[in-house]
């Protein structure tokens, strides 16, 4: 159950065995065949997203991409399950939890190609758009679950950030606040060992999960790559808050298998060994075992996973690259809310700079037709 | 399971159960404190959406009183208490404005504002441009700023050049109990997030207060009309600015004292008309010079008028010093005769 010293929870085994736990069990009881494979389908479409977008950085269209290769399970699990009106306030590396939010796919990329410094209308999907500022986003959940226990709701917000964001001020500051007014907050943290090139060690010397029950805040350590402990968790967490008994802490044991963005080189700072053992404990490939000895796992079923996964990635392909220019002018848009004279005489300055070009090329082709 | 920590008990707070005031309704003469206080009542009675949030601001009322009596009239979902964290009383009100509501943030002094200096910056400044318009940020972040209090380090600081520095944010400083009620009324209906500036030195400055909300808060006012210099100021030194006025008219120079109210954006249309007609322009404030508004406001208005000034523009600002300790602070300070130091050379006297 949930503790100050809490053990790690695996409800499913690196060979794909079930591992029975009368305490986590009864949140995921419903998980029958077909809803894990559910699980396993986002997984699988989730992951050819992420190969398909590093692909697209490597060939140009988009300027950077931070892979999630390998945290499938992690926010798979936890994003499934949320409830439509729980808001999620993540950091840039949940784009499998804005897939399962039902975020467009372009919409997803639209920021890594400098198109927007976002991508979607946050209220349409109750998801907020990516926080690069390393654990902002985790004090924005908080005040939103201020903002719902005032309106005597029982939605909840959940934040995800990283093993590094637990050293930032914002992040201890956001737990003292949710313990404080017992805020219904979940902390999800995806400790995926990896700070670019700082291991977790850099950031502590006990188990990142530790930390919460000094603030007050009860946690959990799972394995973040058991999709199964993930969702249970995090049904948990959710229950607690929903009825009162505020903010959990859910330490989400990962890996980052890839580089923490396209821009990064992993090889000059980790062991290859440590990469093919955490192979071995690779979420899809484990919950494929699992769906195995289910006979989940059909050639037809194979077959449909891997054309709903080629669809997605071809979709995504074509957003991205058809999606069109911005406006010159609209830097200028959005700034305020209203008006403000200062910019609007640099917007109509620019503008006239603008034009300017086209009375250039006005003249030029008159010049030469002439 | 474990045990968990239980929530501030708020029901034993003195006072919880006081008689509700009623707001403002006719012309008073209040403190600019107590206007700024009226000005919080009458905006939380406007909107239930409006939150506060801060250190010290319910019991107590804050370590200036500005909301004295608002935890007893609206309670401790609506007057909030907080920890001891700048960053964080900022941060969950921009995820209180998520949700709809209309956070006024605290920061007890000036030079407690940089430990939420990044959420200021990087995110309640940027989430309306960042998402295209989808998410408005309408929070107030009160600032009790500016010296001339005899105060600790950290206690006395200008610290808006920073702010109006930032793209997506509103920038006010208030200089009288009138524009004090008026301009947080704004500042909170405001869906752009505001700094509004309080000049702790005149807190206790009585003026007549009309339940009004007034011009638009981004309108600059005369605060005295003039032929001879433009003097511009705001916050504190706007009735240093005016007694200046009116010891040079016994000189015989003729200065119109001007009240920036809005630092950002500087409503440059009024300072230009007076530049226009004076010539001259003085531009005073607390802040250090180097890169402070003064230097902003003076290049602006030379790019404008150059043609109409009779001489250099003048600022008469602190040094670029950090703030010194309190029996310093006068040297520090501009006050009325380095004003009309200043307003000598625009003058061409010196």
């Amino acid at each position: 159950m949930i503790d100050f010293s809490p053990q790690l929870v695996q409800l499913l085994a690196i060979d794909g065995a079930r591992k029975p736990r009368s305490d986590f069990d009864p949140w995921v009881e419903d998980l029958d065949g077909t809803a894990l494979l559910a699980l396993y389908r986002d997984m699988v479409v989730v992951r050819r997203i992420d190969t398909e977008a590093t692909a697209l950085q490597r060939q140009g269209e988009l300027g950077l991409w931070p892979p999630l290769l390998g945290q499938e399970a992690a926010q798979v699990g936890s994003a499934r399950a949320l409830r439509s009106d729980d808001f999620i306030f993540p950091s840039y590396r949940e784009n499998a939890v804005a897939y399962c939010r039902g975020v467009n796919l372009t919409d997803i990329v639209k920021v890594w190609r400098g198109n927007a410094q976002s991508g979607w209308d946050p209220y349409a999907v109750n998801m907020a758009t990516p926080a690069i500022i390393i654990g902002a986003q985790t004090l924005h959940a908080t005040g939103w679950a201020l903002g719902a226990q005032r309106d005597d709701v029982d939605s909840v917000a959940i934040t995800y950030f990283g093993d590094g964001a637990t050293s930032q001020g914002d992040v201890n500051e956001a737990m003292v606040f949710a313990a404080s007014f017992q805020a219904p907050v979940i902390f999800f943290c995806q400790n995926n060992q990896w700070a670019i090139s700082e291991p977790v060690s850099v950031q502590a010397h006990r188990n990142i999960a530790d930390r919460a029950p000094g603030f007050g805040i009860p946690s959990l350590r799972i394995d973040g790559n058991d999709v199964i402990a993930v969702m249970a968790a995090t049904r948990m967490a959710l229950d607690r808050a929903r009825t009162g008994g505020g903010p959990t802490f859910i330490e989400a044991v990962t890996y980052r298998m890839g580089p923490h963005t396209t821009a990064d080189d992993p090889t000059r700072y980790r062991d290859p060994a440590e990469l093919a053992e955490w192979k071995t404990r690779d979420p899809v490939l484990r919950l494929h075992r699992l769906l195995t000895s289910l006979g989940q796992i059909t050639p037809e079923v194979e077959a449909e996973t891997a054309a709903l996964a080629d669809a997605a990635a071809a979709e995504l392909r074509a957003g991205c690259i058809g999606m069109p220019d911005p406006e010159p002018l609209s830097v200028f848009d959005h700034v305020y809310t209203t008006p403000n004279a200062t910019l609007e005489l640099q917007r109509a300055d620019y503008a006239g700079y603008l034009r300017s070009f086209d009375t250039d090329r006005d003249t030029a082709e008159q010049n030469r037709k002439a | 399971m474990t045990t968990l920590m239980t929530p501030a008990i708020v029901s034993t707070v003195p006072g919880l159960n006081a008689p509700q005031p009623t707001p403002l309704s006719e012309t008073q003469t209040l403190t600019m404190g107590k206007a700024i206080n009226e000005g919080l009542r009458q905006a939380m009675l406007d909107d239930p959406k409006v939150v506060l949030l801060g250190e010290d601001i319910g019991a107590l009322g804050g370590v200036f009183r500005v909301t004295s009596d608002l935890l007893a009239q609206f309670g401790a979902r609506r007057v909030i208490d907080t920890p001891l964290a700048e960053s964080a009383i900022i941060g969950t009100a921009v995820g209180l404005a998520y949700r709809g509501y209309r956070p006024v943030c605290e920061i007890q002094f000036d030079g407690f504002i940089f430990p939420g200096f990044d959420q200021i910056v990087s995110q309640v400044a940027k989430f309306h441009y960042r998402t295209q318009g989808a998410v408005h940020m309408p929070i107030t972040i009160r600032v009790p700023f500016g010296g001339g209090i005899g105060a600790a380090e950290h206690h006395s600081e200008s610290p808006e050049a920073y702010f109006t520095h930032t793209s997506g944010l509103r920038v006010i400083a208030v200089s009288k109990a009138q524009d004090a009620y008026s301009l947080i009324r704004q500042a909170i209906a405001s869906d752009d997030p505001v700094l509004y500036f309080e000049p702790k030195r005149r807190y206790h400055v009585k003026g007549e207060v009309v339940p009004e909300l007034g011009l638009p808060m981004e309108q600059a006012v005369i605060v005295r009309p003039g032929t001879d210099v433009t003097l511009l100021s705001y916050g504190a030194l706007v009735a240093t600015a005016r007694d200046a006025a009116l010891a040079a008219a016994a000189d015989g120079v003729s200065i119109e004292v001007i009240d920036l109210r809005s630092l950002s954006p500087v409503d440059y249309a009024l300072v230009e008309a007076s530049v226009r007609k004076t010539g001259r322009l003085v531009v005073t404030h607390e802040a250090a010079r180097s890169g402070g508004l003064g230097g902003e406001i003076i290049a602006t208005i030379t790019e404008r008028c150059f043609s109409y000034l009779e001489s250099p523009p003048v600022r008469v600002t602190g040094f670029d010093v950090p703030y010194p300790p309190a029996k310093l602070e006068s040297h520090h300070l501009p006050d009325l005769d380095r004003i009309l130091d200043g307003v000598d050379r625009v003058m061409g006297r010196r």
